[in-house]
């Protein structure tokens, strides 16, 4: 086994005055795609914008390499490492595909260049409209720009929330197949996910969060043979 | 149309020089706003405290030190409201924030009815800007021929800032997303602290070039300026830096045209003159009903 990267522990989160994430406990191991699913407001958005320092936790342990990162603020958790590619891609919409780029290597201060050409390697469509505002690209392709603006702070870890919503299923099927290759060049992934079958095949290991607990966890390919989690989020 | 030009010359510019003044004040309400959808009532008296910085420091100091210096204490003022005023209201209702900008304009100006006792000061004349110029038969300070140009150029400066440097770019992402922006990595208060800097200098300059056109300056100095470059701003679009500019331009040109000049198809003309305030507000009425996003508007965006 590898080492954890991750690791939280007992965490809870208010959200709007109710406590979204009422203590839950998981490991990301270094290198791993790890996935959390569950219905809407089960609180996984909660807990990754606690983890990159949106909100703050109401208590709980966020360890990141082995140091307590709860309650930082963004810019300083952006800075060892972490980042989030937002749930709706929330690319910047009068900024060109280039400067969302750039803005996303923000804090960086190294030359960007071989990182842009591995963004417009991984997503050839985004070199194709470098110079065209962010807003005037298709759902797909903001979601490209959003993962592709994430890499461009060489994240170690690379949380998403809920990269499928609102897509196509071919489009979708792409955006996964390239969160592997990214996982490949050593990215650890931490995925949360309303469609479960995706995530669940793509990731090592899943976690099913209900109402604010952790109620079942395994590795993806067993959860997604697992009568309970058919039943309740795969529809068969 | 040349006959016109020619008899209204000193109103046509001078219109252009007090439309470049109000422009470098309406930038900085509509940066302002840009980035945190805040009118900031307090700009208009940060312009007249400018004014007013200039009167008490070159009473004991050589001009070429109190340029720089009112130009430094003015960004450190804008600075310090926001920090002050803005800053701990961040998470809170916009509405918190506006009445806090109202809280700190009538703090300015009481503030200098307590400097100045409620009198008029004077204003330095500032001896390169007051010379006198003769064009094509009218007589004018050199300060109406300054003004349009220096405008323009920090105009300029001031697009090539925010379209090639880092610091700009930052602030295109802020003015559409704060949280988006913090998660790369950008430092929200930083950004915003750098629009308030970028504000007042520029209505520390402006200061300089509108009251040396004015006798004096008083507490409520601010007030009618500010109220007019925010006009300026909304029929400019707010939000948007060439919109208030244009929009500056449009309303000091029109206003001394009704001012002095002579009419045009039975509008305008000395008769005219006490109809000039009403004009721009007239203005700001027919925009807001016709098209309330201004000249360069954006459609209303509501920033989470």
């Amino acid at each position: 086994m590898s080492d954890t990267i991750l690791s939280i522990k007992d965490l809870k989160v208010n959200y709007g005055g109710i406590e979204a994430v009422k203590g839950i406990s998981f490991d990301v191991p270094k290198g791993h795609i790890v996935t959390l699913i569950g219905a809407n407001g089960a609180g996984k958005s909660s807990t990754l914008r606690a983890i990159a320092g949106l909100v703050k936790p109401k208590s709980g342990v966020i360890e990141f390499e082995g140091d307590n990162i709860a309650g930082k603020d963004t810019t300083a958790i952006v800075s060892r490492g972490i980042t989030l590619v937002p749930e709706g891609r929330r690319i910047f919409p009068d900024l060109t595909v280039y400067e969302n780029l750039r803005v996303g290597a923000y804090m960086r201060k190294d030359d960007i260049t071989p990182d842009i050409n591995w963004v417009y390697e991984l997503f050839p469509r985004l070199k194709e409209r470098s110079w065209q505002a962010g807003g005037t690209l298709s759902g797909g392709e903001q979601q490209m720009l959003a993962v592709g603006r994430a890499l461009m702070s060489r994240p170690k870890l690379m949380m998403m929330d809920e990269p499928s919503l609102g897509l196509a299923p071919l489009i979708v099927r792409d955006i996964f197949s390239i969160i592997k290759e990214i996982n490949k060049r050593g990215v650890t992934i931490l995925l949360i996910e309303q469609n479960a079958n995706m995530a669940l095949s793509t990731a090592d290991t899943g976690y099913v969060l209900e109402t604010g607990r952790i109620t079942m966890t395994g590795p993806g390919k067993e959860l997604l043979v697992n009568e309970a989690v058919k039943a309740a989020y795969l529809g068969t | 149309m040349l006959d016109f030009l020619h008899a209204n010359l000193s109103y046509i510019l001078s219109g252009i020089s007090v439309g470049g003044q109000y422009a470098l004040i309406a930038i900085g309400y509509t940066m302002v706003y840009g980035i945190l959808r805040l009118i900031n009532f307090a700009h208009g008296d940060v312009f007249m405290c400018a004014g007013l910085m200039m009167v008490y420091l070159s009473t004991t100091l050589p001009m070429s030190v109190s340029i720089p210096l009112v130009l430094v204490l003015t960004v450190l003022l804008g600075f310090l409201i926001e920090r002050a005023a803005y800053k701990p209201l961040r998470t809170a209702p916009r509405m918190s924030v506006m009445i806090s900008a109202i809280g700190v304009s009538y703090l300015l100006q009481n503030a200098a009815l307590y400097f100045t006792g409620g009198l008029a000061k004077v204003y330095p004349t500032i001896p390169w800007l007051s010379r006198t110029v003769t064009i094509w038969g009218s007589t004018t300070k050199m300060v109406t021929l300054v003004t349009p140009i220096l405008t323009i150029v920090l105009v300029v400066l001031l697009s090539l800032l925010i379209k090639y440097t880092k610091v700009g770019m930052a602030m295109r992402a802020v003015s559409k997303d704060f949280e988006t922006s913090r998660l790369m990595g950008i430092r929200i208060n930083t950004v915003i602290s750098v629009t308030f800097v970028i504000g007042s200098f520029l209505a520390a300059v402006g200061s300089m070039l509108y009251f040396t056109n004015y006798a004096s300056v008083t507490p409520i100095s601010g007030g009618m300026p500010g109220l007019k470059c925010f006009v300026a701003a909304v029929f400019g679009g707010i939000g948007s830096i060439p919109g208030a500019v244009i929009g500056a331009f449009i309303i000091g040109i029109a206003e001394n045209i009704i001012k002095g000049g002579s009419s045009i198809f039975g509008f305008g003309g000395s008769g005219w003159t006490t109809f000039s305030d009403a004009f721009t507000f007239a203005l700001l009425i027919i925009i807001l009903v016709v098209k309330p996003t201004g000249l360069f508007g954006e459609k209303a965006t509501d920033k989470a």
